[in-house]
């Protein structure tokens, strides 16, 4: 996106070959968000063939075979096709300019753990043209139905297995930046914060990531090797799966919201025009939700049948998680407490999703009491919540930070009414999609499945309507941004009045190699 | 430029130990299966009953100041075309004490077919008390088409069961694994030994499911 932006600065190669060898990490960053857009459309397409067929009770547009596949992928893909790329996108863009190092640690692979992404996703939706079509197990891959599905429960074992490999590279490579490649002087207690909850995150996908590579490998050798860790036939155990499964699954939610974390930790003190409050507490309890992560996995499962004593240290664990993320909100409130706040779009963005995160936690831990979750167990209200926290927290702080950080890549400044425009689209979207939701799924409907009973209707057409209205919403966003990488307003180096660290000592938009010097600090 | 190389070798160095990690964790990820059935065995989650030998057999002894319920069901899973349940609904007796009963199984379908029972105990808490001594479950089970077999539960109740388990329940899944033709020739040459042994001997001895 900042090709012809960042064209006159300095020699680099030019067409098809410097998108396939490139190792600059802002043309690899870029990639990564163009890569992790294009996997929105089709994973929000999805949302949208969901959302359509619950329009009424009934089956209307599509069988439900297709609809289950519709759920699968739609999980799949925002997960490891949008929310992770996009992230990683922001730390190959960003974090060598926030300290002060020329370029990723390792270039070369970074170049590669990007390039096994499309043939990735590729393959996940190639599983939909399979006999049997794509697996219509949820994104979870729960046995022993994804024992039984056909050849496109295959496509997606590998997908996620080359979707792992590539985040590992990337983690890898972002750990090997953040420790060896700060500028001198740059200690990592004056780390930015966006800087810090991605090492913590790199360091949870290291842990958490290749889990899930086993837990797959297992259910790829009980399909065709005669293995039988999760076939009861031959003494194993599904539940099993559910255990390996979540103990992956519970640090992944974080490896989803920890750098949103970030992000609104970058952008809050930037419009407050006051350094962020607390930002030691912001550190360890950054460390502190990335530990428990590793020790709640089965709140996930509560009804799967465990004894007393483990539903309770299941429960007291995950209500501990609402401290840390409590010292979080705390100090973004008390960071915007007396400051001189101005709501240019990127502001708004992070207001917006700390609110409505909030809210997804406060769901989350009405989750988290065991008895109440027997009621809320795989209904909408789950789906309320998590989307709350993923959409309201992950996806929020991206389309924020694309808005904070886009005059610096591409030298131009977007257009504040039309951001507005469609900031106040997509929340006006995404409420009205899922709020409804959290009182279907206290009246009982149940996740995953095409029909009804007739007494949902009304809820259901109003999250349809917010569903489609959330869509376009995005279109607009596409606009404001090929707009914004065309021209207009020049952007100064620190764009913004607020804006501290070594990203806005740079010129914009940012020449294509920064820092290679090592700037001084303090 | 000495400084350029010793960072690209430092990056290699950390980058070398990440994916070491990365590795372990891939490992720790099968690791957890054994320690999954070992948490299991110990705590009787999941059902999971224990098997005791001759010798724990013969030390333990009965409380005969308590009576105990045990419950049976079974039920065939899936596509396993069989008939199978308990001959006997229930029986009562002294924890320290052992029993046997009987299970009923027919293959209804035109094909000899081999299956395997899984069992599990309710409630969890009473499953590491409860010991199976000889149990058709510890081996596949082939029926001829229109077979049909009755096959011994023999167990041991322990003594130091909890004081509130009052009744307990023994539930077994039978599972599909194979028609009879294509089981492996290992499997054959098994099942022809056994056909020529007492069962009871049989089922004590063969592998240990």
């Amino acid at each position: 996106m900042a090709t012809a932006a960042t064209a006159h600065h300095e020699e680099h190669p030019y067409g098809i070959t410097r998108w396939l060898y490139t190792t600059n990490h802002k043309d690899i960053g870029t990639l990564y968000l163009w890569f992790s857009f294009a996997m929105a459309i089709v994973g929000g397409t999805m949302a949208l063939v969901i959302r359509a067929e619950l329009w009424q009770p009934g089956l209307q547009i599509v069988e439900p075979g297709f609809f289950n596949q519709m759920t699968a992928l739609h999980g799949l893909i925002m997960v490891f096709g949008l929310v992770m790329p996009a992230f990683v996108g922001l730390a190959n863009w960003q974090i060598p300019m926030m300290i002060g190092a020329p370029d990723m640690a390792l270039p070369r692979m970074n170049n590669w753990s990007f390039w096994i992404l499309p043939p990735a996703g590729t393959l996940l939706l190639l599983s939909l043209f399979a006999p049997g079509g794509a697996p219509q197990a949820g994104w979870t891959l729960y046995p022993p139905l994804t024992i039984q599905m056909g050849m496109g429960m295959d496509f997606v074992i590998l997908s996620v297995h080359m979707l792992g490999i590539s985040s590992v590279l990337g983690s890898i490579n972002i750990i090997a930046t953040i420790l060896n490649m700060r500028a001198p002087g740059l200690t990592l207690m004056k780390m930015p914060l966006f800087v810090w909850t991605w090492l913590v995150t790199a360091f949870l996908l290291l842990a958490a990531i290749p889990v899930l590579a086993g837990a797959v490998t297992m259910l790829l050798t009980d399909r065709h090797f005669g293995t039988h860790f999760f076939n009861a036939a031959g003494g194993g155990d599904p539940v099993m799966f559910q255990h390996v499964f979540w103990f992956f699954g519970h640090p992944e939610v974080y490896i989803l919201v920890l750098p949103a974390f970030g992000v609104f930790s970058q952008i809050i003190p930037t419009f407050s025009r006051k350094p962020l409050f607390g930002y030691e507490s912001m550190v360890y309890a950054t460390m502190s939700i990335a530990f428990l992560s590793f020790v709640v996995w089965a709140h996930h499962m509560y009804t799967v049948g465990m004894p007393t004593a483990g539903e309770l240290f299941f429960m007291y664990t995950t209500m501990m998680i609402a401290v840390p993320t409590g010292v979080k909100v705390f100090n973004w409130v008390a960071t915007m407490w007396r400051g001189s706040l101005s709501f240019e779009t990127p502001m708004l963005y992070a207001i917006a999703g700390v609110f409505l995160f909030t809210i997804g936690g406060l769901s989350g831990l009405m989750l988290s009491i065991t008895p109440a979750d027997f009621q809320y167990h795989d209904t909408y209200f789950v789906v309320a919540h998590f989307h709350y926290v993923i959409f309201a927290g992950s996806v929020l702080a991206i389309i924020g930070a694309v808005y904070y950080w886009m005059p610096k890549w591409t030298g131009h400044m977007y257009n504040e009414t039309l951001g507005k425009w469609h900031f106040w689209l997509t929340m006006i979207g995404f409420n009205l999609t899922f709020f409804p939701q959290h009182f279907l799924g206290l009246a009982g409907m149940p996740r995953r499945i095409p029909d009804y009973a007739l007494q949902f209707t009304e809820f259901n057409q109003w999250s349809t309507v917010g569903a489609f209205i959330l869509a376009l919403a995005q279109l607009l966003f596409l606009y404001i941004v090929i707009q914004t990488i065309r021209g207009g307003e020049k952007a100064s180096g620190r764009v913004w009045e607020g804006a501290e660290g070594l990203e806005w000592t740079v010129p914009s938009p940012a020449p294509y190699h920064t820092f290679a010097t090592p700037p001084k600090i303090r | 430029m000495s400084r350029v190389r010793s960072l690209t070798q430092a990056n290699r160095r950390l980058a070398a130990k990440l994916f070491l990690l990365t590795v372990a964790m891939f490992g720790f990820g099968y690791a957890l299966v054994p320690l999954y059935a070992v948490f299991c065995q110990l705590t009787g989650l999941n059902g999971t009953t224990g098997r005791a030998d001759a010798q724990e057999v013969q030390a333990s002894v009965v409380d005969s100041s308590r009576w105990v319920t045990v419950e049976f069901t079974g039920q065939v899973m899936g596509n396993l075309p069989w008939e199978f349940r308990p001959l006997q609904k229930k029986i009562r007796l002294h924890p320290g004490d052992t029993a046997v009963i009987k299970y009923y199984a027919r293959n209804l379908a035109n094909d000899t077919i081999v299956g395997r029972a899984v069992p599990s105990v309710a409630p969890n808490k009473a499953a590491p008390h409860f010991k199976k001594i000889e149990c058709f479950c510890f081996s596949q089970q082939e029926l001829k088409p229109g077979q049909s077999e009755e096959m011994p539960v023999r167990f041991l109740l322990e003594r130091d069961l909890p004081k509130d388990v009052n009744t307990l329940t023994l539930s077994y899944a039978f599972y599909y694994v194979d028609r009879g033709q294509a089981a492996t020739a290992d499997d054959h040459a098994r099942l022809a030994a056994q056909h020529s042994e007492p069962r009871a001997q049989r089922q004590a001895k063969s592998d240990p499911g």
